[in-house]
C-alpha cells in the first residue's frame, strides 16, 4: 500500500525520534569512555590526562568493586526468585473467582506506582525501625527481639524493599499469561485424571514460561541499577555492604569527583547489562513477526 | 486455574484467604496513608494504633501551608507533563510511520531502539552531568525534561507501534481512496481511532516520570527538584517525623496511584513491548 509519497513520510517522521535517540546514547556514551582513560579529578581541574586503562585497572582491582558487584548479583538474583515465585503464586490466587477480585487485583498492584524514595523511607522508618517500627511490634508481639534490619541485615532489607516493589509487576504480567491459558486443554487434562500439582508442572508452568523469561529480563535490567532505594535509606552503608555498582559509581563520580575513575565503573555497568540486554532484545526480536 | 467452588462456603473461605495475602501485600501503603492521619506522638506509639487514635488534618495543613510543597508538587506536574508531551509528539510520527510505512530496516530500528532502554543510566551519568553543568541546565526544569523524554522515548515508541499495528490498514487506504491527503489521514482517521492507545502511552510515560528518581536526584537540587527529591529530603536525621513524613508521602504517591490503577491492565502490554498478551 505504500507509495513514494508516504514512504518519504515515513522518513520524515521517523527521522526525529532516531536522531534524538542517537544522540542521547552516542554522546554520553563516548564521552564516558573518553573519560574512562584520562585522569580526570573535577578537584583538580586542568590536569587531565591520558592515562589508558589505569582507571579500569583501579576499578576492577578495588575490593569496593567486588564488594558491589557481589551486592548487586545478590540484590538482583534475590529479587528475582522472591518475584517470580511469589508472581506465580499471587497470579494463580488471582486467577480463582473471588469476592471483590476486582479491587483486590488493584490493591496487589499498587505498589508497582509508589515511587522509590517514597517506598523506601515508608519501610525504613514506619515498618523497620527498630524501636516504633511495625515489624518491631510484631517481634515483640511473638516474644522475639525487634531485628535492627538496617544495622544487622542491611543488604536483606534493600532486598524485601526493592522485592516487594516489584512483586506486582511480576504478578501482572503473570497474571494476564495465566488468563490467556486455554481451558480446554486443562479440563482434558482433568478428565485424564490429572491433578492440581500434575495439571501445574505440565500444563500451566510451560504455558507461562514466555512469560517468566520476560519478566527475569525486564526486571534484571532494571534491578541492576537501582539507586533510589539506597540513596535514601543506607547510602551504600555501614561500610560496603550494600553497596552495588551503579551506587558505587555514583559515589565515585558525585562524592569523590573522581570522573576517570566512575567512567570507567560506568562502562563496567554498560557492559554488564548488555550482556543481559542480548537476550531480552533476541526475545522481544522473536516476538515481533509473530 | 478456574475452580468452581462446590460450595458457597467454599469460595468464601478462599476468598477471606486471598483477601489477606492481598492486605499484606498493600499494608505498607495502607500503613503510610493511617500515620498520615496522626498525631506525631500517635505515630511512634507502641503498640500501634490502628485506628483508635484522633485523626487529624495537622499534618497536611502543615505540609500544605509550606509553600514550598507546591513548588515541588508543581515541579512533578511541569516534568511529567512536559516530557510526556514531547514524547507523544516524538512518538506518535515515529510510531506511525513504522507501522503504516515499514521498511526492511523497521525491525532493527525497533529493537535498537528497545536497546538504547538497556543502558544504565550511571553509565552515562558523568558526561551529562558535567554537559548539564557546562550548559547551565543543572537544576533546570527545561534539561529535566529533556533526560525524562528521552529516556522513555523508546517505551512510548513501542507501545504506540503495537497499538498502530492492529489499526486495520484498509480504513486507511480507503481513506485515500476518498482523496483524503496524507495529514488529514493521518489527524481524521487515524489518531482517533487510537485514541485508547495514546491514552495509555500518556499514563503510563506520566507515571514512569513522576517516579523516575536516579536523574531528579542527581541533576536538580532545588529549583527544579520534584517530589521524588522532596521526600528524599525526609531522609536526614532531622526529618524524622513520622506522622509528616506519612502525609507528605501520601500527597506525592497519591495521584500517580490512582492513574495507575486506571491504567493497570494496559501497563502489561507497555512494558512488556507487547510480548505477553
Amino acid at each position: 500500500m505504500s507509495t513514494r509519497a508516504s514512504t518519504l513520510a515515513g522518513r520524515v517522521m521517523s527521522a526525529p525520534s532516531i536522531i534524538a535517540l542517537f544522540l542521547w546514547m552516542i554522546v554520553p556514551l563516548g564521552m564516558t569512555i573518553y573519560f574512562s582513560f584520562l585522569r580526570y579529578n573535577l578537584l583538580t581541574p586542568g590536569m587531565e590526562e591520558w592515562i589508558g586503562f589505569v582507571n579500569y585497572k583501579f576499578f576492577l582491582t578495588d575490593h569496593a568493586f567486588f564488594a558491589s558487584l557481589a551486592n548487586t548479583l545478590i540484590l538482583v538474583g534475590s529479587v528475582l526468585v522472591i518475584t517470580v515465585v511469589g508472581g506465580i503464586l499471587v497470579g494463580l490466587m488471582l486467577d480463582q473467582p473471588i469476592f471483590g477480585r476486582g479491587i483486590l487485583r488493584i490493591l496487589v498492584i499498587s505498589p508497582f506506582f509508589i515511587m522509590p524514595t517514597v517506598n523506601a523511607l515508608v519501610w525504613k522508618n514506619l515498618l523497620m525501625n527498630p524501636v516504633s517500627g511495625f515489624f518491631a511490634w510484631i517481634s515483640m508481639s511473638l516474644g522475639f527481639e525487634p531485628i535492627d534490619w538496617f544495622t544487622q541485615a542491611p543488604l536483606t532489607a534493600i532486598i524485601i524493599m526493592v522485592a516487594w516493589q516489584w512483586l506486582p509487576f511480576a504478578t501482572l504480567i503473570l497474571l494476564t499469561a495465566l488468563q490467556s491459558l486455554d481451558r480446554d486443554q486443562k479440563e482434558a487434562a482433568q478428565m485424564d485424571g490429572a491433578g492440581p500439582i500434575a495439571i501445574f508442572f505440565y500444563i500451566t508452568l510451560p504455558h507461562l514460561s514466555r512469560a517468566i523469561t520476560v519478566v527475569i529480563l525486564i526486571e534484571t535490567i532494571f534491578l541492576l541499577t537501582v539507586f533510589a532505594e539506597i540513596f535514601v535509606t543506607t547510602g551504600g552503608g555501614p561500610g560496603l555492604s550494600t553497596t552495588n555498582i551503579a551506587f558505587l559509581v555514583y559515589t565515585q563520580a558525585l562524592l569523590q569527583y573522581d570522573v576517570g575513575g566512575a567512567s570507567a565503573g560506568g562502562i563496567v555497568a554498560v557492559i554488564l547489562a548488555n550482556i543481559v540486554a542480548i537476550f531480552l532484545v533476541r526475545l522481544i526480536g522473536k516476538n515481533l513477526d509473530a | 486455574m478456574e475452580k468452581n467452588f462446590k460450595s458457597p462456603f467454599g469460595q468464601l473461605a478462599y476468598s477471606v484467604f486471598a483477601w489477606i495475602v492481598g492486605l499484606a501485600i498493600f499494608f505498607p501503603i495502607l500503613w503510610m496513608g493511617l500515620t498520615s492521619f496522626k498525631s506525631e506522638i500517635d505515630a511512634v506509639n507502641m503498640p500501634p494504633l490502628f485506628i483508635d487514635f484522633d485523626w487529624t488534618l495537622e499534618n497536611y495543613t502543615g505540609i500544605l501551608a509550606q509553600s514550598n510543597y507546591f513548588k515541588f508538587a508543581m515541579n512533578s506536574v511541569i516534568l511529567s507533563f512536559g516530557s510526556t508531551v514531547i514524547g507523544l509528539l516524538f512518538a506518535v510520527t515515529c510510531a506511525w510511520a513504522m507501522a503504516f510505512n515499514p521498511t526492511k530496516r523497521t525491525k532493527d530500528t525497533l529493537l535498537w531502539m528497545l536497546s538504547t532502554k538497556m543502558m544504565p543510566p550511571v553509565g552515562v551519568l558523568v558526561p551529562i552531568y558535567l554537559v548539564f553543568r557546562d550548559w547551565g541546565l543543572l537544576d533546570s526544569r527545561f534539561g529535566l525534561i529533556m533526560v525524562l523524554f528521552l529516556m522513555n522515548l523508546p517505551i512510548m515508541v513501542w507501545m504506540l507501534y503495537t497499538y498502530f499495528k492492529e489499526i486495520p490498514k484498509d480504513i486507511l487506504e480507503a481513506a485515500r481512496m476518498d482523496g483524503a491527503t496524507l495529514p488529514k489521514e493521518i489527524f481524521f482517521v487515524l489518531l482517533p481511532m487510537a485514541v485508547p492507545g495514546i491514552a495509555s502511552t500518556m499514563l503510563l510515560n506520566i507515571i514512569l516520570a513522576w517516579n523516575e528518581a536516579f536523574w531528579t536526584l542527581n541533576l536538580t537540587t532545588s529549583d527544579a527538584a520534584p517530589l521524588t527529591a522532596f521526600i528524599a529530603s525526609y531522609s536526614s536525621p532531622e526529618g524524622l517525623f513520622w506522622a509528616k513524613l506519612s502525609a507528605a508521602s501520601t500527597l506525592a504517591v497519591a495521584p500517580i496511584l490512582i492513574v495507575g490503577w486506571f491504567s493497570q491492565k494496559q501497563l502489561v502490554r507497555g512494558l512488556t513491548f507487547g510480548a505477553v498478551k
